[in-house]
């Protein structure tokens, strides 16, 4: 890949064309707040909180970082008085959305500001429609059990017709990406649970056939023997829990060790 | 099938023969407002005459001519004679008019307008051997303001030529472009021609069409697509509707054109399921050009191909953004995405793709047949060509009118329009939809094209043209327009959800009084806010009504601030109904009009009176007063 010249905040780089111009600017050590980015995912460009000024030639603009390619030329400018004042109203706008969520009163406070000018939305929870938990399912599943619902400021995140989804097979990713801990699990006896404020699923959990723990949700363990069918002599690891897959290599290392022994004492 | 040049000619010389028969020939506009008005009952009326009395009349649909405020309307054709539209038709009033006309009567008294010659078609040349008779003091094209200043390319055709016949486009000239494009021009020179006629988008960006195709032909990846973008959502505009309903050949005939000159196969034409005539008249006209050859494989016996799909939206606004209306042909929600990489690059299913408005592509076919430079003479510096604008509101003409861009808005409201009716002052117009600015009375001699608009505060947006007379408050509008982009957001992006979420909140604020003027302060911020921080062309102009209302009328929004009046009299917190005593003729309208029965008096010469418990605040007393004596304080 051809490598090309931009500026970042006064300092020019060579960089491979069309990277995002937000991982580069982060590999410089520059900071730039995002709260709908992922490195493992596409870019979005839903929060707005990544916004930098680009000039090139005569033109001059705010645009998101995550998903500006970089091209030969660009001036990218992370600091202006225009992109500070961008950021905070973004950050106000999302504190009245999600009033209860702590990550974004932390970045807001960051920026200088105490609180929000705006009443707090009525239906006003966590959740900030980063769209996180709909790219990652889709990145797992293919086919999301979550996604978007209606437009506009009724938009919202969840199952299909706010039931619980047959799709999901509880893998947890769309917990571990949401930046405000609106999407939330817990384990529940045999069961493991997945809440947003208004679905929630219900997963049974398997038992490990080596010691009797429950350990992980059927259908994910169904899933990832599917996926990996290809591969048959990981079948029977994928079905008992992690401390008695740890276990069992153990044991696999140790007797390979002890055979290796006795070949060489012969 | 018509296999070649010269089969398409004499084709064409046949289909003109049937085009203009030795006998008298009816039309009934059956656009969509033709529809709403009746038009259909009086078709069949017309045909029950027609065949009661045993006429030999030819009687067939057409789409809509502009002048919807006259509908339903019906044009006579008689060899020898001009073409005559009878206005305002009503199912008694055609089979009267039938009747006339077996007995040779041309009714003058119930015409509109004639036309002398059918110079908005392509080249026909008829001469005019008839008598007159009561014809002649019938004002003609040139003598009706509503005509005389408008230039017709993109609407051409409409409301002369019945749309699900293929034979009556072909008659006009039809499909002649398309076999100089495939026969006589490479790929290139129609690219060519098409930048140097200077033709601009004509949904609202206003971008160069020539570079945009020149750009997808450029692009590598296979297979590219060509698409046709007919969601006019915009509440109050309807050109697109109005030529996919009147002349659906245009578009396909453009679209082909690009297709070819780009390299592509495959089209689609996306139209809002709002659109049901449409949608179908387009059916229609695929399947007849598919017959006769003029779409899908092998064209005229060529080797291209272009086949061509329908693609209906599903009623989202945000769906006539480009990135979107792609994300919704492929089967996905309608959400744009930033277009840092182009989609001439990367568009629909992720390939090289060009898409133009049903006004551009209605356009191609006349600047291929008549010459770039021809095109580029029309207009002025930077816009060239005409546009389409459907101009409604307070409005006398209520239809659409194809002006040359720089006409004044001056000339479109007044002369063409005819001005603001009832005898009131005019006050404002919103240009380019729901997401257009509205412009003041010092505004009106602005030359409208793209560039002087957007300089303006507004834009020209696909063409809407809103009307508003002393009566409309301005913040009212501001507010009414928000709420509807505040619905219509896709709630993607913060800056466009959350943005027009809280001017919405504070236009509200300032129309109940309950609002400071930080508030308005504030506004102005987040406005600012969401146009520079929106991904996509909703968001971006947004902000619009707003802002250029405060630019224009900030005295009206400090009036609700700090006065807590609103001065047009709309805002039902700020205002209160009083009727002057010394101005009521006790006619009793109001009282009659009234529907809470807050009115009292208006009789045997007592004064009405207001009770003001009961009052609504709808405004209707005030409409009905013929003697101004309703008064708002």
């Amino acid at each position: 890949m051809a490598l090309i010249k931009t500026t970042i905040d006064g300092r020019e780089v060579q960089v491979e064309r069309d990277r995002w111009a937000i991982d580069v600017a982060r590999e410089m050590g520059i900071d730039i707040p995002t709260l709908c980015h992922h490195p493992a995912l596409e870019p979005y460009g839903a929060c707005r909180l990544c916004v930098v000024e680009v000039t090139k030639g005569k033109w001059t603009w705010l645009t998101t970082s995550c998903d500006l390619p970089i091209r030969e030329g660009l001036n990218i400018r992370t600091d202006t008085p225009a992109v500070i004042a961008a950021r905070k109203m973004a950050i106000e706008l999302l504190w009245a959305q999600a009033p209860d969520a702590v990550e974004v009163q932390a970045l807001a406070k960051q920026l200088g500001m105490e609180k929000p000018r705006f009443a707090a939305r009525a239906e006003a929870g966590k959740c900030i429609l980063c769209g996180l938990c709909v790219r990652v399912c889709k990145a797992v599943l293919g086919q999301p059990a979550v996604g978007f619902s209606r437009r506009g400021v009724e938009r919202d995140i969840g199952a299909p017709f706010d039931k619980p989804s047959d799709t999901c097979i509880g893998c947890g990713a769309c917990v571990a990406v949401c930046p405000t801990g609106h999407i939330t699990s817990v384990e529940d006896g045999p069961l493991w649970r997945l809440n947003t404020s208004k679905t929630e699923a219900e997963l049974e959990l398997a038992k490990c056939p080596e010691c009797g723990r429950r350990f992980a949700p059927v259908k994910q363990i169904e899933f990832i023997r599917k996926t990996l069918s290809d591969k048959p002599e990981r079948a029977v690891l994928d079905q008992i829990c992690p401390a008695c897959r740890k276990a069992r290599t153990a044991a696999g290392l140790s007797e390979s060790s002890r055979e290796r022994r006795i070949c060489l004492e012969k | 099938m018509i296999e070649s040049v010269e089969k398409l000619h004499a084709r064409q010389d046949s289909a003109r023969e049937a085009f203009y028969p030795d006998k008298i020939r009816i039309g009934v506009g059956l656009g969509t407002c033709g529809l709403a008005n009746g038009g259909g009952d009086v078709l069949n009326s017309i045909r029950e005459e027609v065949e009661k009395q045993g006429l030999d009349f030819v009687v067939h649909g057409t789409g809509c001519v502009g002048f919807c405020e006259m509908e339903p309307l019906v044009d006579v054709l008689a060899p020898g004679l001009p073409r005559v539209f009878y206005h305002h038709m009503s199912p008694d009033k055609a089979r009267e008019l039938v009747a006339s006309l077996a007995d040779g009567d041309f009714r003058g008294d119930l015409a509109l307008m004639r036309f002398d010659h059918d110079e908005l078609l392509t080249s026909v040349e008829r001469p005019l051997t008839g008598k007159l008779n009561g014809l002649a003091n019938v004002s003609t094209l040139e003598q009706t303001p509503f005509y005389k200043s408008q230039m017709k390319i993109a609407i051409r055709n409409c409301g002369f030529v019945d749309p699900h016949n293929i034979e009556e486009y072909l008659a006009t000239g039809g499909y002649s472009a398309l076999a100089k494009t495939l026969t006589a021009m490479q790929p290139e020179e129609i690219i060519d021609c098409i930048e140097q006629s200077g033709l601009r988008g004509r949904g609202g960006g206003g971008f160069a069409t020539g570079r945009k195709w020149r750009a997808c032909r450029k692009a590598e990846g296979y297979p590219k697509y060509v698409l046709c973008n007919g969601d006019e959502g915009d509440p109050g505009a309807f050109m697109d509707r109005s030529i996919m309903e009147g002349n659906p050949h245009a578009v396909l005939e453009g679209m082909v054109i690009g297709a070819y000159a780009i390299g592509s196969n495959h089209g689609y034409i996306y139209v809002r399921l709002e659109y049901p005539l449409a949608i179908n008249n387009l059916r229609v006209a695929i399947r007849q050009a598919e017959e006769l050859g003029l779409l899908g494989e092998n064209i005229m016996g060529t080797n291209f191909s272009f086949k061509v799909q329908i693609s209906r939206g599903a009623g989202a606004f945000v769906c006539g953004e480009s990135t979107a209306l792609m994300a919704s042909i492929e089967g996905f929600s309608g959400e744009p995405r930033a277009k840092h990489i182009h989609t001439s690059e990367k568009g629909l299913f992720g390939k090289p793709t060009n898409l133009n408005n049903v006004e551009t592509w209605a356009n191609v076919p006349v600047i291929i047949e008549k010459g770039a430079d021809w095109f580029a003479g029309i207009g002025n510096e930077s816009s060239k060509g005409t546009k389409v604008f459907s101009l409604v509101g307070k409005i006398n003409n209520t239809g659409l009118v194809e002006v040359p861009m720089g006409t004044t808005l001056r000339e479109i409201i007044f002369n063409i329009g005819g001005g603001v009716p009832g005898g009131r002052k005019f006050k404002a117009v919103q240009t380019g939809g729901p997401s257009g600015g509205c412009l003041p009375e010092s505004q009106l001699d602005l030359p409208v094209d793209f560039e002087k608009l957007t300089e303006a505060g507004s834009m020209m947006g696909s063409g809407g043209m809103i009307v508003m007379d002393d009566r409309t408050c301005v913040v009212e509008v501001a507010r009414y327009f928000t709420d509807f982009l505040r619905k219509e957001s896709c709630g993607k992006c913060t800056a466009c959800r959350e943005g027009v979420l809280r001017m919405y909140e504070i236009l509200e604020k300032i129309t109940c009084g309950k609002a400071s003027p930080q508030d308005v302060e504030l506004l102005e911020e987040i406005c600012v806010y969401v146009r520079d921080n929106s991904i996509c062309g909703l968001g971006k102009s947004a902000p619009n009504p707003t802002l250029s209302t405060l630019k224009y009328f900030r005295d009206e929004y400090m009036a609700h601030v700090t006065g807590h009046k609103c001065p047009a009299g709309v805002c039902k917190a700020l205002t209160t109904f009083e009727i002057d005593p010394e101005k009521c003729k006790a006619c009793g309208l109001c009282a009659k009009a009234c529907p809470t029965g807050a009115i009292s008096g208006g009789k045997k010469k007592v004064p009405a009176k207001i009770d003001q418990d009961k009052c609504v605040k709808c405004g209707l007393c005030r409409e009905v007063c013929k003697f101004e004596a309703v008064a708002t304080t």
